[in-house]
């Protein structure tokens, strides 16, 4: 089967590189899954979880803020904050939704859908793990 | 002629000193090592950001309705220094080098009518620079709290500069930091955070890509995500040119401690001698005169 070279980096250090068959990412725009010779996109991320199988084996990903970018051949999620669901625990997902509603303050008009959005799907994020 | 005993007191007090240099030393290649690896971690990040902004930019410049974090807004009357430097002294031309560059930069700007305004980043700098500009000082980030630096720091900096431009309280923005070449070469340098620009390191081909959502709407999304990282990659080379230039600084301190031990040794040896000789001197003749 075909793979497609995947890169998981934070500003901090690189998570994962390695050559998957599908990866599932939570776009901004919608949830979708990349495979080999996927069309080229640039889109951002929504907090959520990203799932990178190779094979039979099964990595997941808590991710907030960042980008994804995807060629034929690669896919790279640049992600502000991305933790292993191993690593993930009820209260780092709590600090990150503090951090977003901290954000949401003092927000108006389509800043505030915006910022109310990304709150919601921080706190959506308890029920993943 | 020095007393003997003074000698040996001196001769002691460069001994501890060497002792504390050399620990010094050793303190700031344990560190220089992490720090080289932070910057290492962070680079692939920064890199594909600057990669993709760099596209991105491109198209942007293009169309022509580029946001303002990347175009300017169209004047460039009031410039932004953020000076960069550490919060520990004794690390050499370190921060004097970063100051020295800014006030350059300071006295240009100033002489071309533009009206400057501060940031610094670290005490050092501070300090060195509060004697002359203390009047266009507008904010301090301390960082002596910080133990490792994270991409929160970076961010909280880039957030403050970014609310600072949209409120209009300048133009232009640049930060100076010292980049990291070798353990004895930092080159100071200046990057213009904005407008911002982008260099990509190898032209790329430009893949036709899909935006999602729209070009702008992801420009405007990833531009202070960009800002923060180049802050970011700048804080940490800075990290790295410190602790080098304390190592370099801290061996050149204990080489000198040691010709010092040595100078001194020998000035205390041939007192000694010239006391013993004397004293002999005056036995024999006191001995002749009988």
């Amino acid at each position: 089967m075909a793979t497609i070279q995947f890169d998981l980096v934070s500003p901090e250090r690189k998570l994962a590189s390695l050559e998957a068959t599908e990866i599932h990412i939570p776009g901004s725009e919608g949830d979708f899954t990349a495979m080999a010779d996927h069309a080229p996109l640039l889109t951002t991320l929504r907090p959520g979880m990203v799932k990178v199988v190779a094979g039979s084996v099964v990595t997941e990903y808590v991710v907030t803020g960042g980008f994804v970018e995807i060629s034929g051949t690669t896919a790279s999620v640049l992600a502000e904050h991305a933790i292993p669901k191993s690593e993930v625990t009820e209260d780092t997902i709590n600090a990150l939704v503090e951090a977003a509603e901290e954000a949401a303050k003092g927000t108006q008009g389509a800043e505030k859908d915006v910022a109310d959005k990304c709150v919601a799907d921080t706190k959506a994020l308890l029920a993943l793990i | 002629m020095p007393n003997l005993k003074d000698l040996k007191t001196r001769i002691q007090s460069v001994k501890n000193t060497r002792k504390i240099t050399k620990a010094m030393q050793m303190v700031a290649a344990a560190k220089l090592r992490r720090a080289q690896e932070a910057a290492e971690d962070g680079r692939p990040y920064a890199d594909r950001m600057n990669a993709v902004m760099a596209n991105l930019a491109a198209a942007a410049a293009g169309a022509g309705d580029a946001p303002e974090l990347l175009a300017g807004n169209g004047s460039d009357k009031v410039h932004l220094l953020v000076v960069a430097t550490s919060e520990r002294g004794l690390c050499g031309g370190f921060n004097s080098s970063i100051v020295r560059m800014a006030r350059a930069r300071t006295v240009e700007l100033l002489a071309a009518g533009k009206t400057v305004k501060m940031l610094t980043v670290g005490k050092k700098g501070r300090e060195q620079l509060k004697r002359e500009y203390s009047d266009i000082m507008i904010d301090h980030v301390d960082m002596s709290e910080v133990k490792r630096l994270g991409y929160v720091n970076a961010h909280s900096i880039a957030t403050d500069v970014i609310d600072r431009f949209k409120a209009g309280e300048f133009d232009v923005a640049t930060i100076f930091y010292n980049k990291f070449e070798t353990v004895m070469s930092q080159v100071p340098t200046e990057l213009q955070l904005i407008p911002a620009s982008f260099e990509a390191d190898e032209k790329e081909e430009a893949a036709f890509y899909d935006y999602e959502p729209g070009e702008e709407e992801l420009l405007a999304e990833l531009l202070p995500r960009a800002l923060a990282t180049q802050v970011f990659t700048a804080l940490l080379e800075n990290g790295a040119s410190e602790q080098g230039a304390r190592m370099s600084a801290m061996d050149n301190a204990t080489r000198n401690a040691g010709e010092m031990i040595d100078k001194l040794t020998i000035v205390y040896n041939r007192s000694r001698q010239a006391a013993i000789t004397n004293e002999l001197i005056e036995i024999i003749s006191g001995a002749e005169a009988l």
